[in-house]
């Protein structure tokens, strides 16, 4: 007997809202980005159970192709992120979210 | 006959036999046989520290022309030993200031990647750890582990220097892994596998005379990695007083030292796998299987004096020039030779005619890239700023003395 | 219980566990390692779900370049003085009771569908069939097209961004 498919989507979901509080209540803003991080792996756990449970027996691979572009994206905004919050330490000094409200330096 | 001639695997089945024959059930003969198979693969690995600390130390001796260490045991060839007990005895100190756990966990997971590496590598027809399908990957993403234990080591120290260190390091290794990886895919391109039994089962011809810029480029990048000269900067001691390893003393240092020696052993057999045929011996494996284990580490013994050879006659490169190395130069090299791969692979079906293609679009690449430096690099007579830089001022003259030995006029 | 199912609930509990280590520790190096766990925790469950590749690629992509930029980030950002005095902002408390009530919520949601599952034999070949599939001009290459473009813009954007004045 294998291992249901909604275990991996409880354990997908609590990921999920581990990653959601992460990003909401950190007061650095390197924190928020690695809760959002956590949220990504999250989604991509899902988009893999249900290949495997679902779509592998029809023989498409479309499950894995998502997860890889997930990943790629997850990347992308990885770095232009880190590269937003570096420029702001260097104008600001500071990387507290709190100190980062108004637009006016 | 055929025992002999095929032990290795005989020999495990004879033992997993022997088990089953005294009632185990399957699961724990097959438990049994995979604990045994990863005590031998560790032993392997710490096998090579003790055999190439001492040739290190006397083949780099012997090429600067001086003995090298002689008194443990004739020729000195125990000296691993000797080094262990050294960082046995020695003090542990710690820091105050560093974080302890952070510290203590760096040591921990620095030698777990380069042992790790021997669960994929091919020993013989049907001898290897584990034939995963992605076994080449495997090997790429465990050397990423590689960084992140510097990373800790060098934050763990709370020491200025163990940081700059750690920023040079990880900006080397994140570079030089690019043109790694290029390399890695043009043979699997030609391989059309990424296990490396497959790999070593789909040369023919073995890849370095298929692909020499690629077998060249792997081969620096591999030092790279390694952290062996000329790319050493990390450990130099004239320079960042052995960087991220500066804190760090006895038996915590031994793993750093284990760690840099098992992944050049790991990396000459993944050299020989991929580029120089593995376990293939002009057809001897095929007559006496039993021998590809020693080929295999024959081959390993060769690749690792050329970089022993690298070691002794090159000077270190400065860091800048080291970045510009990899990224200008390395990185369009070997994205070239991929684009040349994938062609060529189009172009014939032929084993052969694919082989001898590469060649030469190999050698065509490596004429259009002295063309290109011929005509872009300026040479030193021609460009005036460079002239400035490098002048020299002029000396004066030396006034002549006459015969009582002084100056004329004084 | 077979071993897969013991497999899963060890690598349940380090991915989680990693997942509360990075949002709870005020220590932010610290919460960077628990987020490499959590990301080794989840390359065992492709594994188990026999992606191996992907396992791979989340070894390489997260561990080996997202993780090391976070640690990166973590080092060049840091004010050599004082430590983060409270790790929490203002709204912690209501960030709190909504993510615990959506994973409530999701929770039960979950536990009450009939999933329609057919579980059946991966063939040994996905690496190859994911190769054909994402370059088929029938399949997916206009994915695998866009998000190259994609890299190549977030590439050219982190480094303008980031550069020194």
């Amino acid at each position: 007997m294998q291992v249901p498919l909604s275990w991996y989507l409880v354990v997908a979901a609590a990921l999920f809202c581990i990653g959601l509080y992460g990003a909401l209540s950190r007061r650095n803003a390197i924190a928020v980005l690695m809760g959002v991080e956590l949220m990504l792996n999250s989604v991509n756990i899902n988009l893999l159970a249900f290949w495997r449970y679902v779509e592998a027996a029809r023989g498409s691979l479309s499950g894995q192709v998502f997860a890889i572009v997930v990943i790629t994206v997850a990347a992308a905004e990885a770095a232009v992120g880190l590269a937003l919050i570096i420029a702001v330490y260097r104008n600001r000094h500071t990387v507290d979210i709190e100190d980062m409200d108004l637009m006016k330096l | 006959m055929d025992f002999i001639l095929n032990f290795w695997v005989e020999l495990g089945n004879w033992v997993a036999g022997l088990m089953a024959g005294w009632g185990m059930p399957p699961w724990a003969v097959n438990l049994v046989a995979d604990i045994v198979g990863v005590v031998i693969l560790l032993l392997v690995g710490i096998a090579g520290v003790l055999i190439f600390t001492p040739m290190e130390r006397k083949v780099i001796a012997r090429m600067q022309d001086r003995p090298g260490p002689n008194r443990v045991w004739p020729y000195g060839l125990l000296i691993a030993l000797a080094d262990a007990i050294k960082m046995l005895t020695k003090e542990d100190i710690v820091p105050t200031n560093s974080d302890r756990r952070l510290h203590m966990l760096a040591p921990l997971i620095v030698a777990a990647p380069a042992l790790l590496v021997f669960a994929v590598l091919p020993w013989g027809p049907g001898l290897i750890g584990q034939n995963l399908n992605v076994g080449i990957l495997f090997i790429v993403a465990i050397g990423t582990i590689h960084v992140l234990a510097i990373i800790i080591a060098g934050w763990g120290a709370n020491n200025k220097f163990s940081l700059i260190s750690t920023y040079r390091v990880v900006n080397q290794l994140l570079a030089y892994e690019i043109p790694m990886v290029l390399c890695i895919l043009a043979v699997v391109l030609f391989a059309k596998t990424m296990s490396t039994q497959g790999i070593v089962v789909a040369q023919t011809i073995p890849y370095f005379i298929v692909m020499p810029v690629a077998a060249l480029i792997f081969l620096i990048c591999a030092m790279a990695e390694a952290n062996r000269s000329p790319v050493d900067l990390l450990e130099a001691d004239s320079e960042l007083v052995a960087g991220y390893m500066v804190e760090y003393s006895g038996m915590k240092f031994a793993m750093f030292f284990i760690a840099e020696y098992v992944s050049l052993f790991a990396t000459a057999v993944l050299v020989a796998t991929l580029f120089l045929g593995g376990w293939k011996f002009f057809g001897l494996e095929k007559v006496a299987p039993v021998l590809a284990p020693a080929i295999v580490f024959g081959k390993a013994v060769f690749v690792v004096f050329c970089m022993l050879w690298f070691r002794a006659t090159f000077p270190r490169l400065r860091f800048d020039h080291l970045m510009s190395f990899s990224w200008k130069f390395l990185v369009p090299l070997s994205m070239v030779n991929l684009l040349v791969a994938a062609l060529v692979l189009k172009l014939t079906a032929n084993v052969w005619g694919q082989g001898a293609l590469m060649l030469l679009g190999n050698i065509i690449l490596v004429a259009a890239t002295i063309l290109i430096f011929k005509r872009t690099v300026p040479k030193l007579d021609e460009a005036p700023a460079l002239k400035r830089i490098v002048a020299v001022e002029p000396v004066p003259e030396v006034p002549p003395r006459n015969a009582a030995g002084l100056v004329e006029g004084r | 219980m077979t071993v897969s199912h013991v497999v899963f609930i060890i690598l349940s509990a380090v991915t989680l566990i990693g997942a509360l280590g990075v949002v709870l520790g005020r220590n932010l190096f610290r919460a960077a390692l628990f987020l490499i766990l959590s990301f080794v925790g989840i390359a065992g469950f492709y594994i188990l779900l026999e992606a191996e590749f992907l396992a791979m690629v989340q070894l390489l992509v997260y561990v080996g370049a997202i993780a090391i930029l976070i640690i990166f980030a973590i080092m060049l950002s840091r004010r050599l003085m004082s430590p983060e005095y409270n790790a929490r902002n203002e709204q912690w408390l209501i960030a709190l009771a909504s993510a615990a009530a959506l994973c409530v919520l999701l929770v039960f949601i979950l536990l009450q569908v009939n999933w329609p599952t057919e579980l059946s034999v991966v063939p040994p070949n996905t690496i190859e069939q994911l190769g054909i599939a994402l370059v088929s001009p029938d399949q997916f290459v206009l994915v695998f097209e866009v998000s190259s473009v994609l890299l190549l813009v977030a590439l050219v954007g982190a480094v303008i961004i980031a550069r020194e004045r």
